[in-house]
């Protein structure tokens, strides 16, 4: 009876801690949302409560599609993460078919080189990158963008589809072989359907950090028609720091697609960090 | 397995060029050789080349010279290199074992509601430096109110100063926004390595009578080392390499007086320059070469030391 009792009270303790950070977590985004739809005079004198009726105003959200250029910054982010995400997961596979699949010599040598990038953080080599991207004519374009995401994104991408693609069956393979399958086409219609799962769970580690960098947009594409929204809105907040529903309306604008995406996806990317974790 | 080995190289030495695996190799060597690993060369090479007499040339060890024994170079690079210090080990000592412990909630068999906590609390992860800087810089500033407001609630109002812009307390502010930022990372990874103790281990452990914190201490932290391990060294490499939030909330010049600045920012300012400084590339180059080689310390003492230790742990 009393060991029945103490498991209750500790299962409450555990419950309360959890919300506790639970709210930690969640209240500034919704301090922020909550704001963003609200008039000045209410953000200030009442910043805790949500926006009713009197309250409620969108002169925020009207100054941040008349000043910033929002749905381009939106439009670059999308063609930067998307392509470099789909030349991740191209090039990643291949690679990584090739690592896993075949013995040649320096096999092993090959896998340490790719793996080297996932602990070496990319941004070591910035001031040669803005070198090369001067000489190649490629500032202030998205392909130099591109193109640094894609070899950011590689390393971890051949670690993590290397591993998966040994578990594919080699008598299948084989199988292609005798029915006189090209090894490309082994690599596209037999591999790569297997592996779908593990190409979403480095679609979406390639994802994040593409989509919230600010390092790279600052130094190679800070131009107008090539920001992207972190750096739009970075810069948009610095210049309207005073007013508040613009800023807060600008950060809403932010965290939105991000949340959407997470409410849909959450269950793949913790099944994937996990997953990938027992690795 | 092994036979098929052996067939495999037979075939191989009939035929002479195995041209597709060098297709498949090619676009992904190339792009990695390319914008990765040849910058990051030249980079290094350039901390060693520098401008005299307006003619470019090799100057040796010149430049880390300049960097360790000019007072000013050097007051900056020891300021920020202690400030990474301190970023670094108040993530060791808040974000981690936050995280450890949140992990070992979550983990409990048949806990309601737990998928919820888990997606709630891993949210700010995914947002953006930009996002999570200024919500933050709102929130904690005296002007909006928010965070007095609250501490008023819980009667600690009297503790409540603007942190970020004071010098003594601007690091400790900015270093807690990334740890509440990132405390999902080893949430998650702890969190897998838990689920992956095999329940007979549990069960013996029980059987003895081991349950419920002692449990937690001499049997699954033990087990769970290793992923305490790779979360140190992601945490190393994040921060040794950070400088997004830095930039957001504390600007370039890493406010207040220098008391936020970073390695990262140091290298932004030093390359690019920043208002009345001018970029320099041999520096930013230099600076560069030392990240290099603290995160190549950390990252071969990890896997040399650390890691090698722990390998008996593992099943």
């Amino acid at each position: 009876m009393s060991k029945a009792r103490t498991s209750i009270v500790r299962t409450g303790a555990v419950h309360a801690a959890l919300i506790a950070y639970t709210l930690v977590a969640l209240f500034p985004v919704f301090l922020t949302i909550a704001n963003s739809f609200k008039s000045r005079n209410a953000i200030f004198r009442e910043p805790l409560a949500i926006p009713t009726p009197e309250t409620f105003s969108l002169i925020g959200y009207e100054t941040v599609l008349k000043q910033g250029d929002f749905l381009g910054y939106f439009q670059n982010s999308l063609v930067v993460t998307v392509v470099s995400i789909a030349l991740v997961l191209l090039f990643g596979a291949m690679a990584a078919f090739a690592l896993s699949e075949y013995r040649f010599r320096g096999n092993t040598l090959m896998g340490l080189y790719l793996a080297l990038g996932i602990m070496i953080p990319i941004r070591l080599g910035t001031v040669a990158i803005l070198q090369g991207m001067v000489a190649a004519n490629l500032v202030n374009t998205l392909t130099a963008l591109i193109l640094v995401y894609t070899a950011q994104g590689l390393p971890l991408a051949v670690f993590i589809l290397s591993e998966f693609m040994r578990t594919v069956s080699d008598d299948l393979k084989n199988a292609g072989r005798i029915d006189g399958l090209s090894e490309y086409a082994i690599f596209f219609r037999l591999v790569l359907p297997l592996v779908r799962p593990a190409m979403a769970t480095v679609a979406v580690f390639t994802m994040i950090p593409i989509w919230n960098d600010l390092w790279f947009p600052l130094i190679l594409a800070p131009a107008e028609t090539t920001k992207t929204v972190t750096l739009g809105s970075q810069i948009f907040i610095g210049q309207f720091v005073t007013n508040w529903n613009a800023v807060l309306s600008a950060l809403s604008l932010a965290i939105f697609p991000v949340l959407v995406l997470y409410v849909i996806f959450s269950r793949q990317l913790i099944r994937g960090i996990t997953a990938g974790a027992v690795k | 397995m092994k036979s098929r080995e052996t067939t495999m190289d037979a075939s191989a030495l009939k035929r002479p060029r195995r041209w597709h695996i060098l297709v498949f190799l090619l676009p992904a060597l190339a792009v990695y050789t390319a914008v990765m690993i040849l910058p990051l060369i030249e980079t290094l090479r350039q901390s060693f080349y520098n401008t005299v007499d307006g003619q470019y040339a090799f100057v040796g060890l010149s430049n880390f010279k300049v960097l360790f024994g000019d007072p000013r170079w050097a007051a900056d690079f020891w300021n920020a290199l202690r400030n990474n210090f301190v970023f670094f080990l108040i993530h060791m000592a808040v974000q981690n074992p936050i995280g450890i412990a949140l992990a070992a909630m979550l983990s409990i068999p048949k806990l309601r509601f737990s998928a919820f906590y888990r997606t709630a609390i891993f949210l700010p992860t995914l947002l953006s430096f930009v996002i999570v800087g200024f919500i933050w810089k709102l929130i904690l500033s005296p002007i909006w109110g928010v965070a007095p407001y609250l501490m008023d609630l819980v009667g600690m109002k009297w503790l409540f100063a603007p942190w970020l812009g004071r010098p003594d307390s601007a690091l400790i502010a900015v270093s807690l926004i990334s740890v509440w930022q990132y405390v999902g990372i080893p949430m998650m990874l702890i969190y897998a390595a838990l689920l992956n103790i095999p329940d007979e281990v549990i069960e013996a452990a029980e059987l003895d009578g081991v349950t419920g914190w002692s449990q937690f201490w001499k049997i699954k932290l033990p087990l769970i080392l290793p992923a305490i391990g790779i979360v140190s060294i992601l945490t190393f490499v994040g921060n040794f390499n950070a400088f997004d939030l830095i930039y957001t909330v504390q600007g370039a010049l890493a406010g207040p007086d220098g008391s936020t600045d970073i390695l990262g920012t140091l290298l932004y300012r030093t390359f690019f320059g920043f208002q009345l400084q001018l970029g320099d590339r041999s520096m930013g180059a230099t600076i560069a070469a030392i990240m290099f080689l603290i995160i190549l310390a950390g990252v071969s003492l990890y896997l040399f030391v650390i890691q090698r230790r722990m390998r008996r742990y593992q099943f």
